[in-house]
């Protein structure tokens, strides 16, 4: 049951991702400018850039460049970059690491952390403890990553030098980097868990599990902690293409490569080709992300599973 | 003898104290009616009972829950936790809501006996199945591997009922059991409870506030009005020689059939909340013979006969209900 409820979703992706497609491959003509511009040595002729243009193929009408384009996605032909001068793929190659390591380590660091925090404020009733933690999520929606980072590396690296103040080789590198983009996850999960365990624990089934007999731990792992990952599984899948993209401004401040960086940089010359690329990976990074959710949903609630499909 | 008796008991949330002075005593094969309008404290006494006041922020403040000559109330948590589903059943009103909508029916049920009864998982099973099916539920080992969603709200209420007995309780409460079932379903958990009491020689605390239902099963009734027992005795006692005007009150309400042109009738006024409790006799704002007395003094008790009623006039003898 669950296979099919996936195919069905995974079915439903298709026009999803030809929308998306469109939208990507158009609102890079929308912008001002062109990457021939940046091509262009002072002085050149009209007819230089008429050659240029006709090179890459800008002289078609939008609908055959569309065509041409997804074609090319369609064999994983991602195309040249026009500015950088190099095959889109190696570019992607290149930075795709930094931003999975990064994204699956920040990933990682919020859901744990998160959750855990969330459980002991919505199971310890302790008022000091659950002010705290309350505090934390509060600070953790709403400082911007940018301004925690700068505040990580004067503190960390400037003045202790534990760790780097910028770059991406080893370890040392990473941990701010994480810190900076799992605090506004690990505040986000955590209220999430909070105000779902405290939603569920208020449910009639509850109380008859305590007349069961049941412990508070068995009643907390067994029976609570279900309830309580719904809501937390699906902000996490939809995370997931959020800590991809999400991260431009941290890969920046942190100076790292990555998916992020390689998009603002291509955007500024407007590498089109570049630039839809990794407009497409960080979409399709959503779409999955939604599926999982979805799929996760549906494997965890039965009565997801016999609404749907 | 006695399964379970309340003596006095009083609870309090806070500086609140929405419960006090409520006694009754239950034994084995016997069937206490506790009833009482909404808000009157009924399943607030239930929760006492099982001794889980704290998951809803309240504490026991006087009297004693004994249970087999044990009383409770000093009962660690952890030898409370045994009792409870062990010793002591739990009937919840609500069947939509009392099962775990994400765990099918069977180990939901199996729990009990793997907690109480030192079972493995397969053993209880073959008793889950065992006892859905004494309690009339069609291919109980196909409804073990059903979700609670996809059951109507009196086979969840059955399966609810297979909860509180699967370890063998002696005492079974059950808080308004069918209030949320359809009619004809409630008569059908209702003779089910009936046959079990004899069938098991339980104990059983039926919280209502039908008091036709009260007339079918119940042996004794404790009556209660704004966190108050009012009057307690046989069943015979409370519905030929109502004492209090309260119970009098709620036996005009039940409906007579269809002879007789007379209108539905209720009791004037409504039930006070926790926070706004008469002083003196609870019921005095909307008794038909209040004076002066009944909003100064809380009554006592006085017993005639094989019930006791706490009222300041229950020795004149009120005037039988229509």
């Amino acid at each position: 049951m669950i296979l099919r409820y996936t195919a069905q979703r995974l079915l439903m992706l298709i026009p999803v991702s030809f929308s998306i497609s469109v939208v990507i491959f158009m609102i890079v003509y929308l912008l001002p400018g062109d990457p021939i511009d940046n091509l262009l040595r002072v002085g050149s002729s009209p007819e230089d850039r008429a050659e240029l243009v006709a090179q890459y193929g800008l002289d078609r009408s939008l609908v055959v460049q569309y065509f041409v384009w997804i074609g090319n996605m369609f064999q994983g032909e991602f195309g040249q970059a026009i500015v950088l001068r190099r095959p889109v793929a190696d570019l992607i190659a290149q930075n795709l690491p930094y931003s999975l390591t990064l994204g699956g380590l920040a990933f990682l660091f919020s859901s744990t952390v998160g959750m855990a925090l969330g459980t002991l404020s919505a199971m310890v009733r302790n008022p000091v403890l659950d002010r705290f933690v309350r505090g934390f999520i509060l600070l953790g929606s709403t400082v911007p990553g940018f301004w925690l980072a700068l505040l990580l590396i004067l503190f960390f690296s400037v003045n202790l030098g534990w760790f780097p103040v910028s770059g991406a080789r080893g370890w040392e590198s990473l941990v701010l980097p994480v810190l900076t983009i799992g605090f506004g996850g690990v505040a986000l999960v955590a209220r999430v868990t909070r105000v779902a365990l405290l939603d569920v624990q208020r449910e009639d089934f509850v109380t008859l599990l305590h007349a069961k007999g049941l412990s508070s731990g068995a009643i907390l792992f067994r029976h609570l902690m279900p309830h309580a990952l719904l809501p937390v599984v699906t902000i996490l899948a939809l995370r997931i293409g959020w800590i991809l993209g999400g991260a431009v401004t941290v890969e920046f401040v942190f100076g790292r490569p990555g998916l992020g960086s390689l998009l603002i940089r291509a955007l500024g010359q407007r590498d089109y080709p570049v630039v839809q690329a990794c407009l497409l990976m960080l979409a399709l990074a959503v779409m999955l992300g939604t599926l999982i959710g979805d799929v996760a949903q549906a494997a965890m609630d039965p009565r997801i599973r016999e609404k749907k499909s | 003898m006695s399964m379970l008796e309340v003596r006095d008991l009083g609870v309090a949330f806070g500086a609140v104290q929405p419960l006090s002075d409520v006694s009754f005593s239950v034994g084995k094969g016997e069937t206490l009616g506790l009833v009482g309008e909404s808000g009157s404290g009924k399943s607030l006494t239930a929760m006492s009972v099982m001794g889980l006041l704290p998951l809803i922020g309240g504490r026991i403040t006087a009297g004693a829950v004994e249970f087999d000559g044990q009383d409770l109330t000093k009962l660690p948590e952890k030898a409370y936790r045994k009792l409870r589903g062990g010793r002591i059943g739990l009937i919840t009103q609500n069947p939509m809501t009392s099962l775990d909508p994400l765990q099918k029916i069977g180990p939901q049920v199996d729990a009990v006996a793997v907690l109480h009864l030192r079972m493995t998982r397969a053993e209880a099973r073959a008793r889950t199945v065992e006892i859905l099916g004494t309690l009339r539920i069609p291919e109980p080992a196909l409804i073990c591997e059903r979700y609670p969603h996809q059951m109507s709200g009196g086979m969840k209420q059955r399966i609810v009922i297979a909860m509180a007995l699967a370890a063998n309780p002696a005492v079974l409460i059950a808080d308004e059991p069918t209030t949320a079932l359809d009619v004809t379903v409630q008569a059908q958990i209702i003779r089910l409870l009936d046959d079990l009491v004899k069938s098991r020689d339980l104990a059983l605390v039926l919280i209502t506030h039908d008091m036709s239902v009260v007339a079918q099963v119940c042996d004794k009734v404790v009556v209660m009005y704004a966190g108050r027992a009012v009057e307690r005795g046989s069943v015979e006692a409370i519905f030929e020689r109502p004492r209090h005007p309260y119970t009098q009150a709620l036996i005009g309400c039940i409906p007579r059939g269809l002879e007789g042109t007379e209108r539905l009738t209720g009791i004037e006024g409504t039930v006070p909340t926790v926070m706004n409790y008469p002083s003196g006799c609870p019921f005095h704002p909307r008794c038909p013979r209040a004076e002066p007395i009944c909003a100064r003094e809380v009554p006592a008790f006085s017993t005639g006969g094989d019930s006791a009623a706490a009222c300041h006039f229950a020795e004149v003898g009120h005037a039988k209900p229509a």
